[in-house]
């Protein structure tokens, strides 16, 4: 199973087996990693779930697009990395993820 | 004895509690009791996703039930609490058996609110609540059969919405002259029933229901004005009740929810509250309001978590929605309530994607943004600062959301 890596803001790290085709908000949400809070579940309609992905990463996870584009230019802090974790899908590939997460979701 | 934090209800409120009591450091036992049958879920897709069958039950949890396990919290379901002795500081469960508490959270959220007509009580009438309530309205669905749909508010329009991708005829009938009429502008409403009327959908509004026909099994509906509609089925969604029998009972000020302040405590200091039950005070809007929506049960959940870990998190979060009607995403911030103008941004009247603006002097109180995700942004931040708004910049579809905000 995927190993994603989740870096809270006050240096607080985990390590967390995810399923492939979860999400990666799923992931922090079932380890109750409350750094993400996820309050629309996952539709992509709160923002609530921002992460930053390492910039290593960040190619092969790939852009935002659509409703996800248009909120992460809104969000408190916004990054050039910065996704809506609810929209990145776990695979195989993306063993070893490593995403940071903001001080804020509001 | 080891503290223990019991909490009550295992939904939204209960199951973001429980997370962050864990994050806040909680080292003792935690407790979560739930009537319903199941680990928390997600309730917003019941009248979405899983009305249309294109989610199952499992993928409706909020966390898979072994998680909790793991994290130490104890699950409770398909049990109910009947009581609350204050003295003892126990939980008095309806099998008889208790459980002391060091700490307890209510979270027990709301009921549907019953349609009080004769023959309301027939088969076939339907309420739209819990995972049980759907899986009973789903195992009665057949291509073609007529459902008829009491209330014309979020809940109802969204089960319109999906019940239509089922195959089914539905009807919606509303008492008020027009849909959605007590949270949105006669604008917004106007698009919400030209929406429904192109979707096939048939919308009766001013129409009282007085009365449900059928002999073993819903045949019809009656109409204060003697108009007849024929019926399969029967849904109704006319509002929720909050839960506040355990805090009356047990002596807690009750008024229109539990009466809790900005820190989610009630009036006695080992007693906590959040979710749809509670009754509380908002600093942004200056009143107390009580609120139905996931947000501001995860929110006023994170501070109760807080205050029974001995820190202060002030609860005062802007009120925010969603609703997903077919390919409609409409997003909501800030309650609407004492606007004097409606500005739009977009035409409501043609075409799917528009704002409507709530605004109060030069403060903006809500808007309805509907396939407009980046000006529901730009909403939530104009609400968080209080910032002055410009009418023009509001309308002006040739600017730049994000300039709305520079004034
Ligand atoms: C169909 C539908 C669609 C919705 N869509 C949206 C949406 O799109 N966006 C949004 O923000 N909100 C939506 N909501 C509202 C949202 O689901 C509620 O605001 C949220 O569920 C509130 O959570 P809660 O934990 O406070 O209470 P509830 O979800 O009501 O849960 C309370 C739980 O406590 C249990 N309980 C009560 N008393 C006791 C007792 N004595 N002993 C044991 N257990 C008890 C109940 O059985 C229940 O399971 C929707 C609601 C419905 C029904
Ligand atoms: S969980 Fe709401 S946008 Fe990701």
């Amino acid at each position: 199973m995927p190993i994603i890596h989740y870096i809270e803001p006050n240096g607080a790290e985990y390590e967390i087996d995810v399923p492939v085709g979860h999400t990666v908000m799923q992931g922090a949400v079932d380890n109750m990693i409350d750094g993400i809070l996820a309050e629309c579940g996952g539709v992509c309609s709160c923002a609530t779930c921002h992460c930053y992905v390492d910039e290593a990463w960040y190619e092969r996870v790939g852009e935002p697009q659509g409703a996800e584009k248009m909120m992460l230019e809104m969000v408190v802090e916004p990054e050039p990395t910065s996704r809506l974790s609810c929209q990145i899908k776990v695979t195989e590939e993306l063993d070893g993820l490593v995403v940071r997460l903001p001080p804020s979701q509001y | 004895m080891n503290k223990r934090v019991v909490i009550v209800g295992a939904s939204h409120a209960g199951a973001q509690l429980a997370s962050s009591l864990r994050q806040e450091g909680w080292q003792g036992q935690i407790l979560m009791i739930g009537e319903e049958p199941f680990a928390p879920y997600q309730r917003p897709p019941l009248s979405k996703e899983y009305l249309r069958g294109e989610k199952n039950a499992d993928e409706l949890l909020i966390r898979p039930a072994e998680m909790y396990i793991r994290h130490g919290v104890e699950l409770l379901p398909g049990r109910c609490v009947r009581s609350v002795d204050r003295t003892a500081k126990r939980v008095l469960m309806e099998d008889g058996k208790s459980f002391d508490y060091h700490k307890l959270a209510l979270c027990t959220g709301a009921r549907v609110r019953q349609l009080e007509v004769p023959g309301a009580d027939l088969p076939g009438v339907h309420y739209l609540r819990t995972l049980a309530d759907v899986d009973a309205i789903r195992t009665r669905l057949v291509p073609g059969c007529r459902v008829v749909i009491v209330g014309g508010g979020y809940i109802g329009l969204e089960s319109a919405a999906a019940l239509r991708k089922c195959g089914v005829e539905v009807s919606v009938l509303e008492v008020q002259s027009r849909l959605l009429a007590r949270v949105t502008a006669p604008q917004v409403s106007a698009f919400y029933q030209r929406i429904h009327a192109e979707a096939g959908v048939v919308i009766h509004t001013g129409w009282s229901v007085v009365a449900i026909e059928g002999e073993d099994r819903v045949t019809g509906v009656v109409g204060a004005d003697g108009r007849r509609l024929p019926a399969d089925m029967v849904i109704v969604g006319i509002g929720v009740i909050p839960n506040v029998e355990l805090a009356s009972q047990c002596g807690l000020k009750v008024d229109n929810g539990i009466w809790v302040d900005e820190f989610a405590s009630t009036d006695d200091s080992d007693i906590y509250a959040a979710g749809d039950c509670t009754n509380h005070p908002n600093r942004l809007l200056g009143r107390r309001v009580r609120l139905e929506s996931v947000p501001n049960a995860m929110e006023q959940a994170k501070s109760a978590a807080a205050s029974i870990c001995g820190r202060q998190q002030c609860y005062d979060a802007y009120p925010w929605f969603w609703s997903d009607q077919y390919d409609l995403k409409l997003q909501i911030a800030g309650l609407s309530e004492g606007y004097d103008r409606v500005i739009l941004r977009g035409d409501a009247d043609a075409g799917r994607s528009f704002v409507a603006w709530y605004v109060c002097g030069d403060k903006l109180l809500a808007a309805d943004c509907i396939n407009r995700p980046k000006e529901f942004m730009v909403a939530k931040q104009l609400l968080a600062g209080a910032l002055p708004v410009s009418v023009e910049r509001l309308a002006d579809e040739s600017l730049d959301p994000k300039l709305i905000l520079k004034i």
